[in-house]
């Protein structure tokens, strides 16, 4: 008997670390904007959703599918890092989060400049990271990755979407002209936007292209380049505190007045400089997000916590981290199912993840591109018309997954210009 | 050449507001030997100040043209809160050291002034757009533009001639010229040289508050915005020779119509144009345009 009880007691202890394992928290590294021109745009509303979904998580009232507490049982911790600084300073804050922080996985970073040079060091560190929001096609055209996902569109959508709208919006088009920052972002914006006008439109003119350096503040003179040319379109993916510098340094001298104005991200700056957006400027909001996300439960669920808590609606950073953090729980907990209830590791969330369909406030995620990482989805694009003090969003379309992104293994440039074939 | 005009309009309204932004910077290294990052700051705490206290007065329903002394009185005040604090509390007992020493000492106050920006205003943008539209508009080349850019311009000339006028038509700035080039023999003569420095930093730092203030109605004041400016400025200065007033209009001039040259004709290389006018610059005078002459000391 004593010897039972031996081996029970023996067992008990053997067994305590694995029960222990099962409810140990997950700790996960958030990455995104806390300072600088980018947090109030991006860094600041992504982080209140961050805050948001874990907390609803953690107290286990996140709408079907996603109801069970934290990630699968487990409550969720965060280490919160600022984006801001040099490239560099973001690799070493990675390695810090996963050789010091021992987080188990990583969801962030906003610049596509910082998720070029993140991938390959979470692949090295053998570390899951979702990059919730860049834009940058090249993560996944350039290269091949094991542990690197990316739960949002990229920004061939943006550009071809935008492509097709124009195209109604403006009938008769003979010209285009652009404003976006020198760097992959604004590059990748614009190459795909001016490649998509010309499948769209043979024989369209480009008028100007002009690149001014990141945060760069004053645009006087890019402003006059762009009304001199008399250009049909303008197009501009600005975002950050430039989306807003070139709405208030534009407005006044008519530039959307005299040119239909493409903002490819300006749903971000719409809550807040609602007056000085002209009428009848064309919007993007980088996916179905904000005044484009669909009536389903997921969104009522987000958008009135996001607004209750915040006293703001939630801007696209604000949809892309929420869909980010549900796609990962989706996997993790998918994961679980299939290796018996276990804490998975970072190689089985990834095979969970991969090709994965999920459902977000944004609609439906379909991790099509990028052999089964990069995600997909629909699109939509609408004029802005003043309603009193809000500024409303008209005459949307939507435009279908398929129709915007390219085929998986294509790459956005061969896409656009073989003519979008599929 | 059919956009002349404008070229030379977006030139000068560049030039202008570097003009403003730099010579703060120029005047404080002319007379303190001081390569001051802190003026970044007061840039920034500039517009946060102009941003904040124009957007109260306009939303209490103040007259609306007087948006422009609020801006004005902002700058003034921020400055005189911030820089007689920096300057007493802590450069003055820094002045023997080496300018190296120096320029890292407000490198680590920029720093500090960053956060302390954050925890005054928080990192939500301040907008204050109506200055802006306010004064209507005017036509150059068919070309639209506010007529509030005409107060930086006018700005840019009341600080230029008024520094000059101050250093070579007044007791004041006979005084300071004397502290410039030789601040010991001025301290044996009786110039409180003390004094000239705390005045000096001041009214440098005023002059970065004011340009910071008057760029708010045009941008969207954010954390971070002191940063690109006092990289600009540098360029500006270091074209123009550190430390000299004439030099930094000359410099601000050259940068902005070579910067709305290259915007106009040709925007690929618009970010190369700035850094290699000053490269040029400094390949045939490495002391820039209108350096000051060292006197040897024996």
């Amino acid at each position: 008997m004593r010897e039972l009880k031996k081996l029970a007691i023996g067992g008990l202890i053997a067994l305590a670390p694995l029960g222990a394992m099962a409810q140990a928290p997950v700790k996960i590294g958030v990455v995104m904007f806390l300072s600088g021109p980018a947090a109030s745009p991006f860094g600041v509303p992504a982080k209140n959703a961050a805050d948001f979904v874990f907390d609803e998580l953690n107290a286990g009232k996140g709408p079907a599918p996603y109801g069970k507490v934290g990630f699968g049982g487990s409550k969720i911790e965060t280490v919160v890092i600022d984006e801001a600084g040099s490239t560099t300073t973001q690799v070493t804050e990675f390695r810090n989060l996963v050789q010091r922080q021992n987080v188990d996985l990583v969801i962030g970073y906003i610049s596509s400049g910082n998720c070029l040079a993140i991938a390959p060091v979470a692949e090295e560190l053998k570390k899951f990271t979702n990059l919730f929001d860049c834009g940058t096609p090249r993560i996944f055209e350039d290269a091949s990755y094991k542990y690197v996902f990316r739960t949002s569109p990229t920004a061939t959508m943006d550009s071809v979407g935008a492509a097709l709208y124009v195209k109604e919006a403006k009938r008769g088009i003979k010209s285009i002209a652009g404003l976006n920052q020198n760097y992959a972002w604004g590059q990748d914006s614009w190459n795909d936007f001016e490649a998509s006008m010309k499948q769209l439109v043979p024989g369209i003119e480009v008028k100007t292209s002009q690149m001014p350096k990141l945060f760069a503040g004053q645009y006087n003179a890019e402003i006059s380049a762009l009304l001199g040319s008399g250009a049909d379109v303008v197009h501009s993916s600005f975002w950050d505190g430039d989306l807003e510098a070139l709405i208030l340094q534009g407005s006044p001298r008519g530039l959307f007045d005299k040119s239909l104005g493409v903002l490819t991200t300006g749903e971000t700056a719409m809550h807040k400089l609602a007056a000085q957006i002209p009428d009848g400027t064309v919007l993007g909001a980088r996916g179905p997000f904000g005044p484009y996300a669909p009536d389903n439960a997921y969104n009522r669920w987000f958008s009135k916590g996001y607004e209750a808590r915040f006293k703001a609606p939630p801007n696209y950073a604000s949809y892309q981290m929420a869909q980010a953090i549900l796609g990962t729980k989706a996997a993790w907990e998918k994961a679980m199912a299939a290796n018996g209830g276990k804490r998975p590791t970072n190689e089985e969330v990834g095979a969970a993840l991969e090709r994965l369909s999920f459902e977000g406030p944004g609609g439906v995620v379909r991790m099509a591109n990028g052999k089964g990482h990069q995600a997909i989805m629909e699109t939509a694009y609408g004029t802005t018309k003043l309603v009193g003090d809000k500024l409303t969003v008209i005459n949307v379309q939507r435009y279908p997954a398929e129709t915007v992104n390219p085929p998986d293994g294509v790459t956005s440039t061969d896409w656009i210009k073989s003519g979008f074939k599929k | 050449m059919d956009q002349i005009g404008p070229v030379v309009v977006d030139g000068i309204i560049y030039s202008a507001w570097l003009f403003i932004a730099a010579v703060g910077l120029t005047l404080i290294y002319g007379v303190m030997k001081i390569v001051n990052v802190t003026h970044g700051s007061f840039y920034a705490l500039g517009a946060y100040a102009g941003a904040s206290a124009a957007g109260a007065w306009l939303a209490r329903g103040y007259p609306p043209m007087l948006s422009y002394a609020v801006l004005l009185l902002a700058a003034v005040l921020v400055t005189l809160v911030f820089a007689p604090l920096i300057e007493r509390g802590l450069l003055r007992f820094m002045y023997a050291k080496d300018e190296v020493v120096i320029l890292l000492i407000t490198y680590a106050l920029f720093l500090i002034l960053e956060d302390t920006i954050k925890l005054i205003w928080g990192v939500d943008p301040y907008f204050v757009a109506q200055p802006y539209a306010l004064l209507g508009s005017f036509e150059i080349g068919g070309l639209r533009y506010p007529t509030y850019n005409l107060i930086l311009v006018g700005l840019a000339l009341v600080s230029g001639g008024g520094l000059a006028w101050i250093l070579r038509g007044t007791r004041v700035g006979k005084l300071l010229l004397t502290v410039i080039h030789d601040p010991e023999m001025s301290r044996a003569m009786g110039v409180n040289v003390g004094r000239f420095y705390l005045v000096t930093f001041t009214f440098g730092s005023m002059l970065a508050a004011i340009a910071g203030s008057f760029t708010a109605p045009t941008v969207s004041v954010v954390p971070g915005l002191g940063v690109d400016v006092i990289v600009l400025s540098f360029a500006v200065v270091v074209i123009g020779g550190l430390g000299s007033v004439p030099g930094a209009a000359l410099g601000a001039v050259i940068v902005g119509l070579a910067r709305s040259v290259s915007v106009h004709y040709m925007p690929q290389v618009e970010l190369f144009v700035i850094y290699s006018v000053m490269a040029v610059v400094l390949a045939f005078r490495p002391r820039g345009l209108f350096s000051l002459v060292e006197p040897r000391r024996i």
